[in-house]
């Protein structure tokens, strides 16, 4: 599997370190609700097909980066950066 | 002694340069360009190993990778290699072969009893043998475990390291062919005309494929010459890489392929800086996959017997080997193939005697050529038996229906020493299984083929496509090539496919499969390596396995290391017949890498011994080696674990360099831990989140101890972290955690709070440390550090101050681990080795000593502190007593999963110490239970985490987690360990074993 690191291309898989499912977002820090940081940490969908991951590029610009990625037939649509530096490095 | 060397022939043979090899001891003779196969057959040698259940006698049924029988452990001692197949395995001077699963030899082999008792080793004989009542079931198991392992299997690995070099490589190219026959060759020709980077791989040593054997000419001429034409052209292209002796092994994610390149295994000797073996990553922009097809056995009684093969071994035996399988040979074959066969047999000097065919109607083309050269027919007739044991010596013949597909009449001996087999021919669909598609059955040739002959990044072409007619595998090689070319960017002229010219069989074979069976204990093989016959097939289905996955597992068909190269058709035909079902309902399995089996050593390839993983080097690490100090690894580090003196042991060097701090002075490299400089000015309200007690107020020039959540509640890590000045602070983290705790607080960062201004750094490497710990501890370091005060009050407990030692830059905190007096001194770690040298050579003056990880541990033992044998990923932090480092007043990660009911339950965990009341050592993972006398099972109450002796108790103590714990001080439990046989009285104290109110390390 390639993964194209927006800032290095397309690298072997091995580089990266998957960091799991982009589409659970994080309740804020003042949020003490149970059900919500419950459902943040535990519970996950195990789409078969089209699924956002985050994945850092951790033995390279250790960037994090959020893989559009069909899990079964690892085929990947997107890679982009996220990030508090993602919008200015897509802006060029 | 039924195989010769045939007076002429052998197109891979130099017949002037003979080879000296051995198998099993004996001293053979073979010629250059043959392979261990060929020459054993030339030699007279039928019988090449024994069964995997059986023991039955088996001599080599194919010529090719798909060899399931004879089986052979390559070269000896540390070179040996099991399981290698006898026909791929080149020969070469002092090659050493040994047969396996024999003993106490090939010929006279004891274990062949079991053949006598194979009804009790039928289809599910584990299962059926070995279940309940669950105690009985597993006693007769552990008693007979050890002679059926024994007498089952294959060869024996080798025990000793491999002393050859093995290698891996990436290639890239715009089109990489499979296979490198008719269509291969045309595909490679015509995506190599239009530029594209083509890199071809052939299984074999030689590039040509079934063409060797062909007799029909290609643009006039010989398929052999037409094959070296083709070779040499695309031997001159730059842009074609050839890689004869390379199996393309598995089809893998985003066009990337696995192959394994044979360098050296076909010499003596690999030289000196050449691998034996290389492993390929190929990344194709197309693929095309000419895998041609294996020929398929046919299933009667005694189809194993040695002299049995397939009619495209003896043929592949006589044309390229120069080799007749036997003095009288008879052909069983069900389409025209076997006829043609016949016929280039008999001119490649192979004395063809006999032709059994089920058909009615011989094919008049190749019976009127047939006529006149002493070959009888037995149209309309099957072989029922082959018998001979340990050689072919009659086959028996009976008269067959095939409408009825039933023996119409008795069976009447023929006198041969070779049987030749087909039942047609198995598309090699491995590679296209396993990049996605699903086979379909193809009545015409009895076999499945791919259900599409391209998909995305790949195309078949040739036989696997179910093709056999030379013309049209020449035509859609070409095709291929010039699509794959295409869909990788390079489009190509028009080109003429060569003509060809000859006698060509069609291949629609009669669907026979199996002979019906004249009796229930006929032993007719359908997998010859896994010693599945066709009566465990009906034997499954009778029992209920009907679905081709549950019959797979239940019988083991298509699971040996072959994966039913030659069985799996044969069984989904047995098992559609017994259910009455088509084939294609029965359906087939898929198939999975690796094609055929590739040994660890080219996997692994260099990276093995030392250079498995890169080593991380502390600055003081020559020191510690130059001590001879017994070293642990942690991570990637390598820490001093004990400075270990003659006649000393472990336990006693800890306790020594233990009771140094409590006494004296120790110093300890501390340059491993995790330390990430955390910089910016929203720094201390990102550490205010991730650590569970209160950072934010922390002064400058102070350090405190954090402890970290996860986001579920439970310890993650803990650390000091040291405020350097308003918005830069240096945090450290336990050494195995470091790499996780920069990737979860990058993470946070960059997903759950973009807008905090803070930059992380690692700086592990960049610092090195020492801990100097003991009541000495400030005179040492005053003595050598002059610009900093160390009166009490001047620099107090927590407080960090910069210095200069010998001008080297130190960072000093006072911290404590052991409880004692202690400073932590970090410098940049090219100062490293001098600052340590220095703290020991001014250090004598005070008695100081090194100690290492097992001292440490004895030390934070005895001061009840955590590390992560307790922070084991299932604690609170209230479970280690740790309770009031959780801040009531702020939101921190993990502030709110931590309050679940069960993270707060009454029967939590907590750590308590323990003291061995029977003066022996504790041991890590015993349980502690209230029964005084071993018993099964016991509750356990809890579980001893770390155990050591201890210097101020002087009795074996330990931490440990207990059920309710801190009501339990002062009970007497039990800590049990059965594996080891340990049953042991301990008294509950308190964790903190030594000076409790921490007078010590406040002076």
């Amino acid at each position: 599997m390639l993964i194209d690191c927006p800032c290095c291309g397309k690298r072997d898989r091995r580089e990266f370190t998957y960091l799991g499912d982009a589409t659970v977002a994080r309740p804020g820090m003042e949020n003490t609700d149970h059900e919500d940081w419950y459902a943040f940490v535990y519970q996950r969908e195990n789409p078969r097909g089209w699924h956002r991951e985050i994945w850092q590029h951790s033995q390279g610009c250790r960037s994090f980066i959020e893989v559009r990625r069909n899990t079964v037939t690892h085929d990947i649509e997107s890679a982009r950066l996220i990030g508090p530096w993602a919008e200015k490095a897509e802006a060029g | 002694m039924a195989g010769y060397r045939l007076p002429t022939g052998g197109r891979y043979l130099d017949r002037d340069k003979p080879v000296r090899f051995s198998f099993d001891g004996r001293a053979h003779k073979g010629l250059a360009g043959d392979t261990l196969a060929s020459a054993l057959l030339a030699s007279g040698q039928m019988l090449f190993g024994r069964s995997f259940k059986y023991h039955r006698p088996r001599g080599v049924l194919s010529a090719g990778p798909e060899e399931p029988n004879a089986l052979v452990t390559l070269r000896q001692d540390d070179r040996a290699e099991v399981n290698t197949k006898a026909p791929v395995i080149e020969l070469y001077n002092g090659l050493d072969a040994k047969s396996q699963n024999a003993w106490p030899s090939l010929e006279t082999d004891f274990m062949a009893i079991n053949t006598l008792f194979s009804p009790l080793f039928s289809a599910g004989f584990y299962y059926k043998t070995f279940i309940g009542p669950f105690k009985k079931g597993t006693r007769a198991w552990m008693f007979f475990e050890p002679f059926i392992r024994n007498a089952a299997g294959l060869g024996k690995a080798s025990r000793e390291p491999d002393p050859d070099r093995y290698e891996r490589g990436n290639l890239f190219c715009d089109v990489l062919v499979v296979g490198s026959g008719p269509a291969g060759l045309m595909a490679a020709r015509a995506a190599a005309a239009t530029g594209a980077r083509v890199v071809l791989a052939e299984e074999a040593p030689l590039m040509g494929g079934a063409l060797e054997e062909e007799n029909q000419t290609i643009d006039g001429l010989l398929a052999s010459d037409w094959v070296a034409r083709e070779r040499d052209l695309l031997a001159r292209m730059e842009t074609v890489r050839l890689m004869p002796r390379t199996t393309v092994f598995g089809y893998y994610d985003s066009n990337t392929l696995g192959a394994v390149e044979r360098v050296a295994d076909h010499v003596t000797f690999p030289e000196d800086g050449v691998p034996r073996q290389k492993y390929w990553t190929i990344r194709a922009k197309d693929v095309v996959i000419a895998t041609g097809a294996l020929e398929r056995p046919l299933v009667f009684a005694g189809n194993d017997t040695p002299g049995v093969m397939l009619v495209d071994a003896m043929l592949r035996y006589a044309v390229r080997y120069g080799v007749s399988a036997g003095r009288s040979v008879a052909l069983f074959t069900c389409h025209d193939g076997g006829w043609a066969s016949a016929m280039a047999l008999l001119e490649a000097g192979v004395p063809v005697k006999a032709i059994i065919d089920p058909r009615k109607t011989i094919p008049p083309a190749f019976a009127d050529r047939l006529q006149g050269q002493g070959v009888a027919f037995y149209p309309g007739h099957v072989v029922v038996k082959a018998s001979g044991g340990k050689a072919l010596c009659n086959i028996h013949v009976a008269p067959y229906d095939a409408d009825q597909g039933a023996v119409t009449g008795p069976s009447r001996g023929v006198s041969v020493d070779a049987l030749g087999m087909t039942g047609g021919w198995t598309p090699s669909v491995h590679l296209v299984s396993q990049a996605g598609d699903k086979p379909v059955f193809q009545d015409e040739i009895s076999a499945f083929v791919p259900a599409e002959t391209s998909g995305k990044g790949w195309r078949t072409a040739g036989s696997v496509n179910g093709l056999f007619s030379l013309k049209a595998c020449l035509q859609d090689g070409h095709e291929a090539g010039q699509a794959a070319a295409l869909a990788a960017g390079f489009a190509s002229e028009e080109a003429a496919v060569p003509d060809v010219a000859g006698l060509e069989a069609v291949m629609m074979p009669l669907p026979l499969y199996e002979v019906p069976a004249s009796s229930i204990r006929a032993k007719a093989f359908v997998d010859f390596q896994h010693d599945v016959k066709a009566s465990d097939v009906r034997l499954a289905h009778q029992e209920g396995f009907r679905s081709v996955e549950h019959l797979k597992r239940y019988t083991t068909l298509g699971m040996a290391a072959d994966q039913g190269k030659t069985s799996n058709v044969n069984g989904l035909a047995i098992m559609a017949a017994a259910r009455d079902a088509r084939i294609d309902d029965v359906g087939t399995t898929r198939f999975r890498p690796p094609y055929t089996p590739v040994a660890l050593g080219p996997l692994a390839g260099r990276e093995v011994g030392d250079e498995v993983l890169p080593e991380r080097r502390t600055a003081a690490q020559d020191w510690h080696e130059a001590q001879d100090a017994t070293m642990v690894s942690v991570g990637l580090w390598r820490r001093p674990q004990a400075y270990i003196k003659p006649g000393e042991t472990l336990e006693m060097a800890a306790t020594r360099e233990a009771r140094a701090v409590r006494e004296r002075v120790g110093m300890v490299d501390v340059s491993t831990l995790g330390k990430i400089d955390v910089q910016g000015p929203d720094a201390s309200a990102f550490l205010n989140r991730v650590y569970s007690n209160a950072f934010a107020k922390l002064p400058v020039g102070k350090a405190r101890y954090g402890l970290m959540l996860r986001d579920d509640g439970l310890v993650y890590d803990d650390g000091t972290t040291w405020r350097l000045s308003e918005h830069q602070f240096l945090m450290t983290t336990t050494t195995a955690a470091a790499a996780t705790v920069m990737q979860e607080l990058e993470f946070l960062l960059a997903t759950a709070w973009p807008d905090l201004k803070v930059q992380l750094t690692s700086v592990t490497d960049q610092w090195a440390g020492q801990a100097v710990a003991g009541p000495k501890a400030r005179d040492l370091l005053a003595s050598v550090i002059s610009d900093v005060d160390f009166a009490s009050d001047a620099f107090p407990f927590m407080g960090i101050r910069t210095g200069h030692l010998d001008g080297a830059p130190v960072t000093i905190a006072r911290l404590s681990f052991s409880g004692e007096l202690a400073y932590e001194i970090f410098t940049p770690a090219h100062y490293g080795r001098g600052v340590w040298d220095r703290f020991m050579e001014a250090g004598q003056a005070f008695g100081i000593e090194a100690y290492g990880t097992e001292a440490l541990n004895v030390l934070r033992i005895e001061k009840g502190h955590v590390t992560h044998a307790e922070i084991d990923g299932r604690m609170t932090a209230d479970d280690m007593g740790l309770g009031g480092l959780m801040s009531q007043k702020k939101p921190f990660v993990g502030s709110v999963l931590a309050q679940r009911p069960a993270l707060v339950a009454d029967k939590r965990p907590q750590l308590v110490g323990l003291i061995s009341k029977d003066g022996q050592a504790l041991l890590t993972g015993a349980h502690l239970v209230s029964n005084a006398v071993l018993q099964e099972p016991a509750d356990s109450l809890g579980h001893v985490t770390s155990p050591c002796y201890s210097v101020v108790k002087e009795a074996y103590i330990a931490l440990a987690f207990l059920e309710g714990g801190r009501a339990r001080i002062g009970e007497t439990l039990y800590a049990t360990y059965p594996l080891a046989n340990r049953h042991q009285p301990v008294e509950i104290v308190e964790p903190c074993f030594y000076d409790p109110d921490g007078s010590r390390m406040h002076v």
